[in-house]
């Protein structure tokens, strides 16, 4: 019960592979990446004086002669596919507004949505007064990016069984360059709980529903108390979670289980100290350095 | 305070696990979040310090004027306090947004000093009803995740634990004024005793428990916080309520007993931490803002 108190110490996140310094691609602005003039300059990077340089810090991409720059800390630039999680901040006329940690809002039209039921008919005059029924301001949804309008701003669809609105669970937001690309983001860890790793960076851990619903069409929640057990899991997980993404490491649902493997041995909640959190990330590094040697 | 916005089903999720025991991080309903504290982090002030609680960090500057003292109170001296919720902390506090937030823990401030065990007021006094100490206490907001009172009443005290008040020397000059001198040794200074100086708790309702050092989705879950000011005997010096919904009687009965168990713990390792910096001395490795 006592609070936790101590003196601030500089801390470096952990790192088992080359330190930054030896990484050659690694930019920062105003960087030189070549002065060569045959190149096409991508993002990132502006012509300072016949020389290329970057102007986001980020690692260096080449395809043939175009060179751009990808931040590392960035917003959530969505593609065709990605899968997305969250949260509507507006109902207008025929359509929600989904804050999904991007430039702008994504939208999610009410002809993307499955209606209850599952039904697959003509959007009506009632089905658009009666949008605040389905999705309200602060909901969170999962989605997958159905295409990006000429300004940025991604067109949502949740047109199929295993997207829809979420119930009860925690969410966090992370920096959307640690989520790794995978086939699927949908996860049930072997742990007792499971995962959806948005591509926006927005993560979502919820207790694995024991049924699996059919016809529901996803925007049934049930409201009944989670375990203790399954909490307990999924506090860790978070906590897990919060660790791997304070030193950097990237999340997909191996990195994730090995972190949670090497968490066992602590308290829940003193996962979050300092020294904890880089104990239990250089163990889930060596086990992934291990697994791909 | 910043807001965020929480779901009808993530609300209760935080509201049953609360009533388990269990908060999303893994918590108990009295425990707090991990805390850091420096002192001596500004340079230019006579004294500082900088807390980090969970993701909200305040900074608190803390420095010494000669004034005149208030004309009911002739030999003492008296602290302003002045909050500054900067738009570091979130673009809600841009311009005069934050204002009413800083002018509410202002008044708070206030109150919760205004006794006259808080603080050794007559050691500030210089002439009486001439000059006495003025300290200017202010209070820098630089992120905000929650639990903003705790966070700045132990980075108060940690600041007011580093003050160093110069001594003065009051001396007649020719025309029979008073003429004050200030030491030019700058060790030779006066400390002042924070062994009495509150920590305020905050401890907010949600379902039907209460929670201490709540994080911005549980406020969001909560209709109504009790803030409670004690101090190391366990006395408590201020309480206030805030929040729209209404609290049951009992339920403020157990609220302040809570927040008197919980402040009464957070004074001890506090002294302790700050004398172990102090011992330190010039060995301490300063992180200031780069950690």
């Amino acid at each position: 019960m006592a609070a936790d108190m101590r003196l601030p110490i500089i801390r470096t996140p952990v790192s088992l592979l080359d330190s930054a310094f030896e990484r050659k691609d690694l930019v920062v602005p105003g960087d030189v990446i070549t002065s060569d003039t045959g190149f096409m300059r991508g993002h990132g990077t502006y012509v300072d004086e016949d020389k290329l340089t970057a102007s986001v810090a980020g690692e260096v991409q080449r395809v043939d002669k175009l060179i751009c720059v990808r931040p590392l800390k960035t917003r959530f630039n969505g593609e065709v596919g990605d899968v997305v999680v969250g949260r509507i901040t507006e109902v207008q006329q025929k359509r929600w507004k989904v804050e999904t940690n991007s430039r702008l809002d994504s939208v999610l039209l009410l002809s993307s949505v499955n209606l209850p039921g599952g039904e697959l008919r003509r959007r009506s005059a009632e089905d658009e007064l009666t949008m605040r029924e389905y999705l309200q301001e602060g909901d969170l949804i999962s989605a997958e990016v159905q295409s990006v309008y000429s300004d940025g701003a991604l067109s949502l669809h949740t047109r199929s069984l295993k997207y829809g609105k979420l119930g009860q669970g925690v969410l966090l937001q992370l920096s959307p360059s640690l989520i790794k690309r995978q086939k699927t983001h949908f996860h049930n860890l072997p742990c007792g709980a499971s995962i959806i790793l948005g591509n926006n960076g927005f993560v979502w851990l919820y207790p694995t529903p024991e049924i699996q619903e059919e016809e529901a069409g996803g925007f049934y929640t049930s409201l009944e108390p989670v375990g203790l057990a399954d909490r307990e899991v999924i506090s860790r997980l978070r906590n897990c979670l919060l660790a791997l993404a304070a030193h950097k490491v990237l999340l997909f649902d191996t990195s994730v289980l090995y972190c949670y493997e090497s968490s066992v041995q602590h308290q829940v909640k003193d996962i979050l100290k300092p020294e904890v959190m880089e104990e239990i990330v250089m163990l889930t590094q060596q086990k992934l350095l291990e697994q791909e040697g | 305070m910043a807001t965020v916005q929480v779901s009808e089903a993530e609300k209760v999720y935080i509201l049953h696990g609360i009533r388990d025991d269990l908060r999303v991080d893994g918590r108990g309903c009295e425990d707090y979040r991990h805390m850091e504290i420096e002192t001596d982090v500004v340079s230019n002030t006579d004294g500082s310090a900088k807390i980090t609680l969970g993701h909200t960090a305040v900074l608190v500057g803390v420095k010494a004027e000669i004034g005149k003292p208030r004309p009911l109170v002739p030999n003492e001296g008296y602290l302003e306090f002045f909050v500054d919720c900067s738009a570091n902390a979130t673009p809600e506090f841009e311009g005069r947004g934050g204002e009413e937030l800083g002018t509410e823990l202002s008044n708070t401030l206030y109150k919760v000093f205004n006794n006259k065990h808080s603080v050794d007021l007559k050691s500030l006094s210089i002439s009486a009803g001439e000059h006495c100490w003025v300290l200017y206490v202010d209070v820098l907001l630089l992120q905000c995740d929650g639990n903003l009172y705790d966070a700045i009443s132990i980075a108060i005290k940690a600041a007011l634990f580093n003050t160093k008040i110069p001594r003065v020397h009051i001396s007649s000059d020719d025309e029979g004024g008073k003429e004050i001198e200030l030491s030019d040794d700058p060790y030779d200074c006066m400390r002042l005793d924070v062994e009495n100086v509150p920590c305020i708790v905050t401890l907010c309702k949600v379902g039907h428990r209460h929670v201490v050092d709540a994080t911005l989705q549980e406020k969001a879950c909560s209709v109504a916080s009790l803030i409670i000011s004690v101090t190391h005997k366990g006395t408590v010096t201020c309480t206030r309520k805030v929040g729209g919904g209404s609290l049951d009687p009992e339920s403020i009965y157990e609220m302040t007993e809570a927040g008197k168990r919980v402040g009464k713990a957070l004074h001890a390792p506090l002294m302790k931490l700050l004398q172990q910096e102090e011992s330190l001395g010039t060995k301490r490795q300063k992180v200031g803002f780069l950690g």
